[in-house]
């Protein structure tokens, strides 16, 4: 059951779904590019206790989720090899590759250890000088300038056996190319809030010019996300499309400038494979030239390996929000966390997994309680 | 991975010229590094992603954040304290069983 009262200001958000159900006049579709917005929707019910009108997609907002096959393989291969020790983000490690997970890896004798911070990654390289330590440096702007200083910092030490396999992806690329993709219905966004604390909002003003669309940065937690989604409807129904800042007390224009600058030191705009999307034109970052030593695709002659996806999963389509997660064939059948055929069934922050976790049974099974 | 939790900065000090933080969240305490966050004092409050102190929070807000971190319990997670989890999903991985996950 979803209760009201689940939020932590109940009557601030019975306030805001009244407000939003005395605004909207017509269908709207607003999609989140955000894995923690995501869980915070199905988690607390958001999108069934919105009003009819308003459809929330789910866009590909799970830095895990959108680490494409080809590049999970390649984790797999680097940390099958004797002598390495792989250093990955806890939910990296179930993420399914062309034929196992890191955990098989793990379970098969490799040394897969589990880091909170790049950084400590660093520390097991100086630990362990007669080692390979390789980090899995995933994830989207948010997370660009930990793992640019780990790079840094290994270069500062004269770390020589310290190395990063790099899966970078940018938020904006992504929305340019769903918002530009014939097939999208997206009537607005909500950014998301953590990659502007690093990257400020600057960077959304142009795409609300090119494509028209409101985006409004937004936070994660419950109260945020209805906020975030209350000021794009204002802006639709009033025929307006304009950059909002509706997370102000983290986010401002400029971002965290010295981040920034970290970043820009160590990587370089790349082009990106997305799971389940494709290719997306200079969507990612990569270790620049300078930090060629650093690269471990090089370092372990990885670089080629490529993967299809399984034939059953329709994860790409639950990431441009053509289906719902439960309109998948295999979804709670052939695919559930246990079992994961895709990515978006992994991390608790995709798609997939929310929908499990809180949704498995049909939607109209669910007992929406107002009080 | 991908959320970023609120904390307190408890101490201060320098490691071979980068400026690290022992940050308290709701208890927890973890070591982060504050060089992206140069004026951040003892007391401050912060909002930190993996390992990386990246934002000023005031209080209010950031006890309001963990609060709500505390109530769907996501807290450990997000501070990867649950790594015995983690190996206990490995062995699960490896030896799959058809236990239900909690509704």
């Amino acid at each position: 059951m979803k209760y009201l009262d689940e939020f932590n200001d109940p009557e601030l958000a019975e306030k805001l779904f009244a407000e939003i159900e005395r605004t909207v006049t017509r269908p709207w579709a607003i999609m989140e590019v955000c894995g923690g917005q995501t869980h915070s929707i199905i988690r607390n019910g958001i999108d069934q206790l919105l009003p009819d009108e308003i459809e929330l997609i789910h866009g590909p907002g799970c830095p895990v989720c959108v680490t494409p096959l080809g590049m999970i393989d390649k984790a797999l291969a680097i940390a099958a090899r004797p002598g390495v020790i792989f250093c990955s983000f806890g939910d990296m490690l179930r993420v399914p590759g062309s034929s196992k997970d890191l955990f098989r890896v793990k379970s098969e004798g490799g040394d897969v250890r589990i880091v909170y911070s790049p950084l400590d990654a660093v520390k097991i390289a100086e630990d362990n000088l007669d080692r390979e330590v390789v980090f899995f440096a995933i994830g989207f702007e948010t997370t660009a300038p930990a793992n640019a200083m780990a790079v840094h910092l290994a270069e500062q030490r004269g770390l020589t056996n310290f190395s990063v396999l790099v899966s970078h992806v940018l938020v904006p690329p992504a929305i340019a190319a769903i918002a530009g993709s014939s097939t999208s219905r997206v009537d607005g966004f909500l950014a998301a809030g953590h990659v502007c604390s690093v990257m400020g909002t600057w960077q959304y003003g142009p795409l609300v010019e090119q494509f028209g669309l409101p985006i409004v940065v937004t936070g994660f937690e419950p109260l945020d996300v209805l906020e975030g989604i209350r000021r794009v409807v204002v802006q639709l129904e009033e025929g307006r499309a304009e950059l909002e800042n509706a997370y102000a007390r983290v986010v401002n224009t400029d971002g965290n400038l010295p981040a920034q600058q970290m970043v820009e030191d160590v990587f370089d705009v790349t082009d990106r494979q997305w799971r389940g999307i494709g290719e997306i034109p200079l969507s990612g970052w990569c270790l620049r030239d300078r930090y060629v030593d650093f690269d471990a695709e090089r370092r372990f002659d990885v670089g080629d390996l490529d993967a299809p996806e399984s034939a059953l999963c329709r994860s790409g389509e639950v990431l441009q929000g053509q289906i719902k997660p439960n309109e998948c064939e295999a979804f709670g059948e052939e695919c559930s966390p246990r079992t994961p055929l895709g990515a978006t069934m992994v991390s608790s922050e995709g798609a997939c997994a929310a929908y499990y976790q809180y949704r498995r049974l049909d939607g109209s099974s669910v007992d929406l309680v107002r009080t | 991975m991908c959320l970023a939790v609120p904390g307190k900065i408890v101490s201060i000090r320098e490691d071979r010229g980068t400026r690290m933080a022992v940050v308290s969240f709701d208890g927890i305490e973890k070591e982060i590094c504050l060089a992206y966050l140069p004026d951040v004092d003892v007391g401050d409050y912060t909002i930190v992603h993996v390992g990386f102190a990246i934002s000023e929070i005031d209080e209010e807000s950031a006890l309001e954040t963990l609060q709500m971190f505390r109530e769907i319990g996501a807290l450990e997670d997000e501070l990867a304290m649950n790594q015995a989890a983690a190996q206990t999903a490995a062995v699960e991985a490896v030896d799959p069983v058809s236990t239900e996950p909690a509704q």
